[in-house]
C-alpha cells in the first residue's frame, strides 16, 4: 500500500510536470530569461506552476499536519533545522548555476528520461555522480569531524 | 508573452501540489525529489522501496500523458553534451549541499513557510536567472 501511494504521488508529479511543459528545458529557460520582460517576450508559466503547487500544498499540509501521524507511517518526517548556513546558500547557488545552464532540475530531468531523451539520461547520470560526490567527500567529512570531536573512550 | 501557457501551468502546478500533499498525508514525507533520489544512493538502512516507487511514478507520468495524446511530450535540450554533464553534476552536488531542489525547497519548504527554503529558493532562482542572462545577453547576444 505504501508503495502504491508512493507510485501515485510520483505519477502526479510526473503528469503535473508534463502537462505544464516543465520537462522541456526551453520552457524553463524562457522563464529564467528575465531580460525578456522588457521586450514583452517573457514566459511567466513557471511562476504559475509554483503558485498552483504552493496553494494546494499550503492548504493540504495545514490539513494533513493536524493529524497526530500520517495514515501509513508512524510519524511525520519534517525538517527541523532553522539556521541559514553557508552550505545552504552555496549549495543552492551551485544548483541554480546548473539549472540555468541546462534548464533541468531533478524532477523534470528524471521525467524527461522516460521520453527517451538521451541528454536527459546523461544529465541524470551526471546528477547522480554529483550526489555521490557529495556523499563521498562532504558527508564523510562531517562524520569524521564529529568523530574527532568525541573524547577518547 | 507568446509562449505563456497559464492554464496548463496552473493545472500542472496543482497536480504537483496534490502529489506533495498525498506524500505527506500518507507517508509523512516531504516531496523533495533530489532528497528522494539521493536516499536511493545510500548504502545504509535508508528505506528504498517508496523512493523507487515514487521515481517509477515520476517517470510513468510523462508516458501516461504521451499515451493519451498519442505523442511523447516534447523535450528539447539545446545545451551541449559537455554543458549537460557539468550542469547535471552541479545540480546533484548543489541540491545535496543545500538540502533541496525546486520541489523540496521551492514547493514543500515554502508551503511550510520555512525561512531556509525561502533563502534557498531565492538563491537558486536568482543564480539561474543570472546564468541565463549572461548566456543570452552578455555573451551569447
Amino acid at each position: 500500500m505504501r508503495l502504491f501511494v508512493a507510485f501515485v504521488t510520483g505519477s502526479l508529479f510526473g503528469v503535473g510536470l508534463t502537462v505544464s511543459h516543465m520537462i522541456d528545458p526551453p520552457k524553463i529557460l524562457s522563464f529564467l530569461d528575465v531580460a525578456a520582460i522588457a521586450r514583452g517576450a517573457w514566459d511567466p508559466s513557471l511562476a504559475l506552476v509554483m503558485a498552483g503547487a504552493l496553494t494546494v500544498t499550503y492548504v493540504g499540509y495545514a490539513l494533513a499536519l493536524r493529524r497526530r501521524q500520517p495514515l501509513l507511517a508512524p510519524a511525520f518526517a519534517l525538517p527541523t533545522r532553522r539556521d541559514i548556513d553557508v552550505r545552504l546558500v552555496a549549495g543552492s547557488a551551485l544548483f541554480g548555476l546548473g539549472w540555468g545552464l541546462v534548464g533541468f532540475c531533478p524532477g523534470p530531468a528524471l521525467a524527461a528520461v522516460a521520453t527517451g531523451s538521451g541528454k536527459a539520461l546523461v544529465f541524470v547520470a551526471a546528477m547522480l555522480s554529483g550526489m555521490g560526490f557529495y556523499r563521498h567527500f562532504f558527508e564523510r567529512a562531517v562524520v569524521v569531524a564529529s568523530r574527532k570531536k568525541k573524547p577518547p573512550a | 508573452m507568446e509562449n505563456f501557457t497559464p492554464v496548463s501551468a496552473l493545472i500542472g502546478g496543482m497536480l504537483i501540489g496534490l502529489g506533495a500533499v498525498m506524500l505527506m498525508l500518507f507517508l509523512g514525507r516531504i516531496a523533495g525529489i533530489a532528497g528522494i533520489v539521493a536516499g536511493l544512493l545510500a548504502f545504509d538502512g535508508e528505506a528504498k522501496g517508496w523512493r523507487l516507487a515514487f521515481v517509477a511514478g515520476l517517470m510513468a507520468g510523462p508516458l501516461g500523458v504521451g499515451l493519451m495524446q498519442n505523442a511523447l511530450p516534447v523535450v528539447s535540450v539545446d545545451a551541449s553534451l559537455f554543458t549537460v554533464i557539468v550542469g547535471g553534476f552541479l545540480v546533484g552536488l548543489g541540491t545535496r549541499l543545500g538540502n533541496g531542489c525546486t520541489s523540496g525547497h521551492g514547493v514543500c519548504g515554502l508551503a511550510r513557510l520555512s525561512a531556509r527554503s525561502l533563502v534557498a529558493t531565492a538563491v537558486f532562482m536568482c543564480m539561474a536567472a543570472f546564468v541565463v542572462f549572461l548566456e543570452r545577453h552578455a555573451f551569447g547576444g
